[in-house]
């Protein structure tokens, strides 16, 4: 568990680091907090020749609400978006997410960035973000900037619409309407672990109906996946224990699971249901004002 | 026991004083086999098979040898110049050191890279390159014995087939008998997977071979310091390594749990290569190696059957085993027990008869299987039987306490003769199972669980109640390789009171250091403090075979005790000559000798000990010090009654054990803030294969647990609070009537586990399910009606 030989980069601004990844090209990786990248590297799934080490650039490390958005810098920790008053308040879907994630030793390096970036199904906040219609910022080489909305951002396992020359800068998620409630609720075999399944909701209420809605998925199919036929069939509704249990069995008729050591397939697909049945559950009492 | 006889300062048997080696370990100032540095180290990397079973075609070592850094590269073929290549395991099979022609089982060393940095001899492993050609597997072991199977160990001469031993213990046709004249048969076959020590501190060695004296030092991580010494002197003695060119150094160990019993291959090596190089080099595992290849604990399939009567009276029992081996039998049981104590399966029952068999096979897996904190099979066995009784309970709708409490061998009983040919030393279990009733309110248990099942939800409550047997043993039964399995206790007293205590087992975090120096403490009243302990130094300590199946207590602690009466008997002389009196004269009262009816005319031993060097009687020694080798006369029987109580999460299939009470009775204490912290960690080492890990293979015999992102061992959020009683039923042939105990918790805990989740799940028609109890395996039996 020992990583091949690389030469490692200490940018100062991000420009550098851009730079950086632009000369390097392909034999560049972009380090964030390491924890994803590193273990890759410690069994030589991943040999990079050159690490551009992004950590100490701490103009990527904030939490603000902005212009309509609540925008999250690429290297906010784990631990950041757990201790933050603003999030435990307004965003307690991303509370519940970072507080699933592994340990507190990795969430005190683990960025959200990188959670995105690395475009692990597995990993949690890529479902809490679909759910939430997050919108990447990604910044490249002479000063480019562009938006991409979650939907078109994740591609395949461990792929994602990032050119090898950007960087992840930042995520805008929009702030919440008046009565809207989320949730992340994730089964894991031990603590620690990486979900055998879970669910992140969220929920917009307008004169007691629902009037948007946001489910997604981890760790059942090659990327997060939206469960977009079960957010249909809330909206209009009270999101009455009927109208759960039809979303609940339409989330898991979209989720796409393969068996694994974490279950089969229709096991998957059983706790799929439990868990996003669960979520709506709570995010429709947070909605309403509870916990 | 139930009052000290020693003060706190002295700190004999009975006092939870702290644990001396502490002091070091919470410093982070322990010296463990990778703190060891020599001068002109250099370190070894190894390459692994990809393949269960494949023939070796080339072996091209060029590019390693050419990368910077890297000094020799070892194959087969070179070991074999030194004939090497093959090494005996504790069971007198042969397992390789490296292949000449095939490999066996994935992760198998087929070559070592030496180098002068951990860094370049992990790159060099990456670019040794090996041609193989896959060979037919053998992974299932029900098919291991088939005609048209491959054999494995077509090395070995007269090897036919994969079948390795039979073993059979009990009356065969009386058993039969009782078998045909039950009303109630009830039948199981119960699987206890493959699972691994994961002890934090993987295998390795430091091995330093001094050229000009021809003297080896290895520092290592072994249990068993002395035999592995022997070991080694029979191994390689051909090539110039006496046994008294040997010196074993088994420094601080990281847990050992008996996966540091076995001569791993890599020792071999790291010694083969210090030995041709004279340099010191370093071997220690990453965290894969370690579970991939080393030594497993348990893959026992048994078939198990009770004959009882419709009143719940047990008759007979009958377990018919297949043991998974892997590709040698490099368990680490006593010779003559090939299946290790699994014939104590009969537990704590009085069966008329009972008929234990077992086969053991090879397998393209790794080698084992390793006694886990268990003392030779008896995990598996308590697992088959406690599970067994659940089921006839089950079957004549009886309570499962009951049905215990009618059949348990009464106190009167011992010592009591099992039908497989067991003397149980003393026990008392109707006592500890009542204690674990009333403590954790069993009835209003039942009653809690009534109601939640009448609402639908899913809560069990589950009992083990088990007996172990532990302490090897006996000579005239008990041996390793030949050595009769006694243990050792020097004892040196110095001038000014102090002492040295030397031992043939070695701690691996079992508290030797604080619980030894209790003894001595309560046998002479030297207080604790006063005490030094040491082990694992072949050079200085006397022999002795080591620390594994709860065995140091009942054999090395037997042992401090007798050479601690050598020495009394003898300080009583000196007492005599300084009181000038006879020493018929003479009683002792802790820590000192005083004349009868004149307690202010006294000596204490401090005073003895000083005379003992500067004013010893004429005609006696001078120097106060003894050694004894202790052979015991039988083993020793700890029980206890564990209770756990099980919430099951419906919609997802997950446990949660809610609560776990567990009264344990290993005879009399030395330390009870030890031996409680032995039983939480013991009892979340149950917790652990109950309905977590498991090192299970795919068809082509790849591992797919082999990381700990797969093999799940549980962190304090899945660990319940341990509730914890004890009874006390001392053992009468033990000189402190001590028991041992580090095993009972992790032998006891998976069969309660498993028989409360059965429970909460049994109004479904749920029977049996095997361990690990996984989520999806419950949510299979709520949601897919799929019973065993
Ligand atoms: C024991 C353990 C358990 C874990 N359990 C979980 C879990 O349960 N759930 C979970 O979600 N995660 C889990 N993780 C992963 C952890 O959250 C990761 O740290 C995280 O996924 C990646 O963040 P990082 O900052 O460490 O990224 P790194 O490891 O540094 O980078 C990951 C990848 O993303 C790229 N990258 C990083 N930042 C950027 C950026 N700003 N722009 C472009 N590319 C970038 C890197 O080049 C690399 O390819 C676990 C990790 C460990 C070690």
């Amino acid at each position: 568990m020992i990583p091949g030989a690389f030469d490692y980069h200490s940018p100062k601004t991000l420009d550098e680091a851009i730079n950086l990844l632009n000369d390097l090209g392909e034999d560049a990786k972009i380090l964030a907090g390491g924890h994803s990248l590193l273990p890759m590297m410690k069994w030589r799934l991943a040999e990079p020749a050159h690490l551009v080490d992004i950590s100490r650039l701490s103009d990527l490390d904030y939490i603000k609400e902005e212009n309509g958005f609540l925008c999250l810098g690429a290297m906010v920790t784990e631990s950041g978006l757990e201790n933050s008053e603003l999030i435990a308040e307004k965003y307690p879907i991303l509370k519940d997410t970072s507080e699933v994630i592994a340990d507190p030793l990795v969430r005190n390096l683990a960025s959200i960035g990188g959670n995105i970036a690395h475009g692990d199904p597995a990993n949690d906040h890529p479902a809490t973000m679909l759910a939430l219609n997050a919108i990447v910022v990604v910044c490249g080489p002479n000063g480019s900037k562009r938006e991409i909305n979650i939907d078109e951002f994740f591609l395949g396992p461990l792929w994602t619409a990032l050119g090898e020359n950007e960087i992840l800068t930042e995520i805008k998620i929009p702030m919440p309407k008046q009565q809207s409630g989320g949730c992340y609720i994730k089964l894991e075999r031990k603590v620690g672990d990486y979900a055998i399944a879970a669910s992140a909701v969220t929920l917009d209420f307008e004169n007691g109906k629902c009037s948007s809605s946001g489910i997604a998925l981890t760790n059942v199919g090659p990327t997060p996946v939206r469960a977009k036929d079960a957010q249909d069939v809330l909206i209009g509704t009270d999101v009455s224990n009927e109208v759960i249990e039809q979303a609940s069995n339409l989330a898991a008729e979209a989720s796409q699971p393969v068996g694994d050591h974490r279950g089969s397939e229709e096991y998957k697909r059983g706790v799929v249901k439990t868990l996003t049945g669960r979520a709506i559950l709570k995010a429709k009492n947070r909605a309403m004002g509870g916990n | 026991m139930s009052k000290c006889k020693t003060s706190p300062e002295v700190g004999g048997m009975g006092h939870s004083v702290k644990r001396k080696e502490d002091a070091r370990f919470i410093r982070g100032q322990g010296t463990y086999v990778d703190d060891v540095v020599r001068p002109g180290m250099v370190y070894m990397d190894i390459v692994r098979s990809p393949y269960a079973h494949a023939k070796i075609k080339s072996i091209n070592t060029e590019k390693a040898l050419a990368h910077p850094g890297v000094a020799a590269v070892i194959t087969g073929e070179t070991l074999k110049e030194y004939n090497l290549h093959m090494m005996p395991t504790l069971m007198s099979d042969t397992q390789m050191v490296l292949p000449i022609d095939k490999v066996c089982y994935q992760s198998q060393e087929v070559a070592a890279v030496i180098g002068t940095d951990r860094y370049s001899v992990a790159d060099g492993i990456e670019l040794v390159e090996v041609e193989y050609e896959p060979l037919p597997v053998v992974v299932d072991p029900f098919k291991a014995t088939d005609s048209d199977a491959p054999i494995i160990r077509d090395d070995k001469e007269g090897q036919e087939s994969n079948h390795i031993w039979h073993w059979e213990e009990g009356d065969k046709a009386a058993t039969e008998e009782i078998f045909n004249n039950s009303d109630v048969v009830v039948k199981e076959r119960i699987y206890i997977p493959r699972i691994h020590v994961a002890s934090i501190e993987t295998c390795g060695c430091v091995s330093e071979f001094d050229k000009a004296t021809g003297q080896l030092t290895v520092w290592m991580t072994t249990q068993a310091p002395h035999a592995i010494r022997t070991v080694l002197a029979l191994v390689a003695g051909h090539v110039g390594l006496q046994e008294d060119k040997i010196r074993v150094i088994s420094p601080d160990i990281g847990g050992g749990f008996g996966g540091k019993v076995p001569v791993y291959p890599g020792y071999v090596i790291a010694i083969a290569a210090s030995v041709v190089t004279g340099l010191p080099v370093k071997w220690i595992e990453d965290r894969r190696e370690n579970l991939q290849a080393d030594s497993f604990a348990r893959d026992y399939h048994m078939d198990c059957e009770i004959a009882a009567d419709k009143d719940g009276t047990l008759n007979g029992l009958r377990i018919k085993t297949l043991a998974d081996n892997g590709y040698a039998d490099a368990a680490a049981n006593p010779s003559k027990y090939p299946a290790g104590m699994f014939s104590i399966c009969t537990g704590s029952y009085d069966f008329k008869n009972a008929f234990v068999e077992v086969d053991g096979v090879y397998t393209n897996k790794p080698p084992g299987g390793v006694a886990y904190r268990c003392s030779f099979r008896v995990t598996e066995a308590v697992h088959a039987i406690e599970r067994m009784v659940d089921m006839v309970a089950d079957e004549i709708m009886m309570d499962a306490a009951e049905l215990r409490m009618k059949n348990f061998i009464p106190k009167d009983a011992f010592p009591y003769h099992s039908p497989t040919g067991w003397e149980y030393d003393s026990g008392d279990y109707h006592a500890a199972l009542q204690l674990a009733m009333d403590n954790i309110g069993y009835d209003e248990l039942l009653k809690e669980q009534k109601e939640k099942r009448e609402r639908g939800e899913f809560m069990g409550i589950g009992i083990c109640s088990f007996t172990e047997v532990v302490g090897a043993g006996p000579s005239k039964d008990f041996d390793i390789l030949g050595i009769k399995m006694f243990d050792s206790s020097e004892i040196r007293i110095h001038p000014t009171g102090k002492a040295i205590a030397r031992f043939g087992t070695k701690s691996q975090g079992q508290g030797h250091e604080t619980t030894y120096a209790q003894i001595i403490a309560e046998e002479l009243g030297i207080p604790f403090t006063d005490v030094s302990v040491e082990e694992g130094d072949t050079d200085t300590a006397p022999y002795g075979l080591g620390t594994y199946a709860s065995r140091s207590t009942p054999t090395a602690g037997a042992a401090a005790a007798m050479a601690c009466r050598k020495i009394k008997a003898k300080a009583k002389k000196i007492a005599a000559h300084l009181l000038e009196t006879s020493e018929e004269d003479l009683e002792w009262e802790v820590g000192k000798f005083s004349v009868k009816g004149v307690p202010d005319k006294a000596v204490t031993i401090q005073d003895i000990a000083f005379a003992a060097y500067t004013n010893h009687p004429q005609g006696l020694e001078a120097g106060l010090e003894a050694t004894h080798y202790y052979d015991p006369p039988n083993l020793t029987f700890p029980f206890g009654s564990y209770i756990a109580v099980v919430d099951i999460d419906s919609g997802t299939g997950e446990v949660k054990v809610r609560r776990f009470m567990a009264v344990d009775d290993c005879g009399n204490i030395i330390n009870p803030m030890i031996v409680e912290g032995q039983i939480h960690g013991g009892l979340t080492q149950g917790l652990a294969p109950a309905l977590y890990e498991e090192i299970s293979y795919d068809d082509e015999g790849n591992i797919t647990g082999g990381s700990f992102m797969e093999y799940l061992v549980p962190t304090a959020v899945e660990t319940p609070h341990w509730e914890t009683d004890k009874t006390i039923t001392p053992s009468p042939h033990h000189p402190i009537g001590a028991k041992g105990v580090g095993e009972s918790p992790t032998v006891g805990a998976p069969p309660a586990i498993v028989n409360a989740v059965v429970d909460a799940l049994s109004h479904l028609g749920v029977k049996h399910i095997d361990i690990p109890i996984t989520p999806e395996k419950v949510w299979r039996a709520i949601h897919k009606n799929e019973v065993a």
